[in-house]
């Protein structure tokens, strides 16, 4: 069985030293090999970014597309070959802002993959300007003046689309990260999970620090029942969207592979294209 | 007895037209006739003039003709906007509920049937489709039996007592007309066909049933006219093959899950009109880069912008042949008969997959939605060829390196490795890579690998890539097209012929890359070309100047009115141009 060192490769990253995102990649690495993966079982599609770098520094099978379309490209492949593990990853700005609508629709759509966003409020490969998620009055270099926009929140957001498993950690908690990406990986349906992941070059507000003082560990309460929407959303609202932990998720939703009539079960991709010859016959003849 | 004849159906758009439509041609079908419709439909629902023709002949015709014979018209709109088409001695059939009357100075028997009332007799307006069609049925003197039977097609599933209904409709219909005219009208009867039921359909369900043929399983798609019968159609088909339909929540992930899927080894595609053409561009250099196949259908319709969305127009050309940034190899077959739908559909996935790049298939609207017969489908002339696509076990590879994906071969094609494959792992990315397809800035990798991709499709010729009737050697005229235009045109050419002006007549079916070897020597031998296409800048006259020459010789004969060519137009045309 292949140990998380299986998922590594031998590129260096070319994130900044300190960036959030390298435990991000860790955590998968290491979720997949928890779970039981083999690498070539795992597909990693990511966006554009610095964090939509990330499949090319996992040992698994990976693409690396275009600016928002992580999570179309990943339902894709998870149609064409259920029998694969399927990971979409990218930014805030990737999920949030140009691929904002995906996001909803994935969710609604619910097919079995598991969506990472590591979100650090601000667009770092373009050299820092605002993101959806950054705060109100935040200053970057297209808002030299702070943000009036309001900020969004994607959890909330994910709770009304309908989703099914919805998470939320912070990339200094590496054993909760890989946890919560553990149970997303086994959740059978659409999983988000939403990663702190600080910018350390150019977000000098949500610091690794700021991200400690503020958040609210959802672990440390013993009654909170991941299986209340209402109350999910209450928590979401009342700690302003800063908490961690396992937010919400309902197992009784069935994925879009398992409601789509006739989908089997087999991996489309490995089946015969061939039509037989009855079976052609029969299509010509709904058209006499 | 004549052979061919032209039957239209008009009235408000929810009115019956497209049922009534449909039911009469079944019928004809049944007989053998060979037929040929045109839809003039507006983009809402409800409301609205709109009208169906049906051409019927005992030979095979591929173009609406100039005239009309029998007008069923449901208002008296409906009269007004296409009378001036009927040949004189032509038939209105009418609803008297309207007291119709028939433009001055148009030479037509009108027959004031109550279509309505009739209808509303037996329990329900909505059966004057059959009343209107019975009586034009009744006036060309076709069998009553047949007819009942396409009507028991339509409602069978209804049940008997409403089938009975609609049975009683038509023959009212037909015995009141007949009784008005005395029988049914010598002038138009018809020919016996060869009572041959012939294969009957609208190119976008031969393009969706070629796409299931070729062993596409999957397809995401955005409903839009004129393309959104592919998806409809591969709704019903696909769950029994095991694949599906995702309708996505706009063209950009229709297309970029087509490229996951494709990724991952499923024959898969979209098919969308131009407006979410445009939204595809960034994602097909996408597929052009990673060496990804994907195929897309391109229903053209009138543009820009939203433009005509229910109207003929090919002026997407440009658009699919420059469109996206960067350079990339890419493949644009235009199919220009029903049955090159279907076949079509079949090489663009392999050659999408043996050339490792996007193919789009690009349709117009009429070629799209007219109903036609269809020569019978050929079951042993679908191929599958996947091309380099490795499915043998894979040696171990050396620690840390990756299978060679974007390996340098020969021809440019390398091999493709499906995800789930151990020791295939390899990195896919749209940012320049190398060999592993890990992401290189390297000048001299760049310098390679655009080489590469851009020299794959260096010899590609789709089969008829340029499909020729040259039955002269020195014709006066070499007339160019593409996609639906070529059965007007060969129409016109016979009248042409028959005044002693040579013609011969080729259609580009490979957009791009250009074939201009095989399209020189017909240029050469012609004394004048016309470029006949669809749209007002004369986009495939453009292309032949650009990639063959002769513009001394070209002469552009552009409509983009949002109605096809009709063959007087051409004939008229071609001898000004001469």
């Amino acid at each position: 069985m292949a140990t998380f060192k299986e998922f590594r490769n031998n590129v260096k990253p070319n994130w900044c030293p300190g960036c959030g995102d390298f435990s991000v990649q860790a955590a998968i690495q290491r979720a997949a090999a928890n779970v039981g993966l083999e690498p070539e079982q795992l597909a990693v599609i990511s966006g554009i970014g610095c964090s939509g770098r990330i499949s090319g520094y996992i040992n698994a099978y990976g693409l690396h597309g275009i600016h928002g379309r992580a999570l179309p490209i990943a339902q894709g492949v998870k149609l064409a070959n259920r029998e694969l593990t399927v990971i979409a990853s990218g930014g805030d700005g990737d999920g949030f802002a140009i691929g904002m609508g995906h996001t909803v629709h994935a969710i609604r759509r619910n097919l079995d993959i598991t969506y990472i966003v590591m979100d650090n409020q601000i667009y770092g490969l373009t050299k820092g300007q605002t993101s959806p998620r950054s705060a109100e009055g935040f200053k970057t270099k297209s808002t030299p003046e702070g943000s009036i926009e309001s900020t969004l929140s994607p959890l909330e957001i994910a709770l009304s689309a309908g989703a099914t498993f919805v998470a939320q950690s912070f990339s200094s908690d590496l054993k909760q990260l890989t946890a919560l990406i553990e149970a997303g990986l086994q959740h059978k349906g659409f999983s988000l999970i939403n990663v702190f992941s600080p910018c350390v070059t150019f977000n000098k507000i949500n610091t690794y620090d700021w991200f400690k003082e503020n958040i609210v560990n959802l672990d440390q309460f013993e009654d909170y029942d991941p299986s209340n929407r209402v109350a999910a959303m209450n928590k979401i609202m009342e700690t302003g969207g800063m908490l961690t932990g396992l937010i919400y998720q309902d197992k009784g939703r069935k994925s879009y592979e398992d409601l789509a009539v006739g989908f089997r079960q087999e991996a489309l991709a490995k089946q015969d294209l061939k039509l037989s010859a009855g079976d052609f016959d029969k299509l010509l003849a709904e058209f006499k | 007895m004549i052979s061919q004849l032209s039957w239209k159906i008009g009235g408000q758009q929810g009115e019956g037209v497209e049922s009534t439509d449909r039911i009469f041609s079944t019928a004809l079908n049944r007989l053998g006739y060979y037929l040929y419709g045109y839809r003039h439909f507006s983009s809402r629902i409800k409301g609205g003039h709109t009208n169906n023709k049906i051409r019927i002949s005992t030979m095979p015709i591929r173009a609406i003709s100039d005239d009309l014979d029998i007008l069923v018209a449901f208002d008296q709109e409906s009269i007004d906007l296409n009378a001036k088409e009927l040949r004189p001695g032509g038939v209105v059939v009418a609803d008297a509920k309207f007291s119709p009357t028939v433009p001055e100075g148009v030479e037509a028997r009108l027959f004031a049937v109550p279509i309505t009332a009739i209808a509303e007799e037996l329990g329900t307006s909505l059966m004057k489709n059959m009343v209107a069609s019975g009586a034009s049925w009744a006036l060309l003197g076709l069998p009553l039996e047949v007819f009942n039977k396409a009507v028991e097609e339509e409602f069978g599933r209804k049940g008997p007592a409403v089938v009975e209904k609609n049975v009683e409709a038509v023959k009212r219909g037909a015995e009141f007309v007949l009784e008005q005219a005395g029988g049914p009208l010598d002038e138009f009867r018809l020919e016996p066909a060869d009572g041959k039921q012939k294969l009957f359909m609208i190119g976008n369900e031969a393009m969706g049933l070629g796409s299931l043929a070729a062993g596409c399983r999957l397809m995401s798609a955005y409903p839009i006219t004129p393309a959104s019968e592919v998806m409809e159609y591969l709704i019903k088909k696909l769950p029994k093959f095991g694949g599906t339909v995702v309708q996505t929540e706009d063209e950009i992930a229709a297309v970029t899950m087509a490229i996951g899927a494709n990724y991952a080894g499923v024959r898969t595609m979209t098919a969308s009109a131009g407006p979410g053409l445009s939204l595809m561009m960034e994602a097909i250099g996408l597929s052009g880069m990673t060496e990804t196949p994907l195929v897309i259908i391109d229903t053209q319709r009138g543009g820009p912008s939203t433009g005509l969305p229910t109207k003929q127009e090919q002026s997407d050309i440009n658009a699919l042949i420059y469109g996206t940034h960067g350079e990339i190899p890419k493949v644009v077959i235009a199919p220009s008969t029903i049955e090159e739908c279907f076949y079509d559909m079949i090489e663009a996935f392999n050659v999408a997959e043996k050339y490792q790049v996007p193919v789009i298939v690009a349709t117009d609207l009429q070629l799209s939605l007219g109903k036609q017969s269809c020569e019978p489908l050929d079951y042993d002339k679908i191929q599958i060829e996947r091309g380099k696509l490795v499915t043998d076990e894979l040696p171990q590879l050396e620690q840390h390196a990756l299978f060679k994906r974007y390996e340098f071969t020969e021809d440019g094609v390398s091999p493709r490795v499906l995800p789930g494959a151990k020791n295939g792992i390899h990195h896919v990315t749209g940012v320049e890579h190398d060999q592993e397809g890990r992401p290189s800035e390297s000048a001299i990798n760049r310098k390679k690998m655009m080489e590469k991709r851009l020299g794959k499709l260096a010899n590609l010729r789709i089969a008829n890539a340029v499909k020729a009737d040259a039955p002269n050697e020195a014709p006066e005229l070499l007339i160019v097209a593409m996609g639906s235009t070529g059965g007007t045109i060969d129409e016109a050419r016979g009248r042409l012929n028959r005044e002693g002006i040579s013609t011969n007549h080729v259609t580009v079916r490979q957009l791009h890359p250009f074939p201009s070897d095989l399209l020189e020597p017909h240029l050469k031998s012609a004394k004048k070309v016309v470029v006949l296409e669809n749209n007002a800048t004369g986009q495939l006259a453009n292309l032949i100047k650009q990639n063959v020459g002769y513009h001394d010789k070209i002469e552009n004969l552009l409509k983009y009115d949002g109605t096809p060519f009709l063959p007087s137009e051409i004939e008229k045309a071609c001898k000004e141009l001469r």
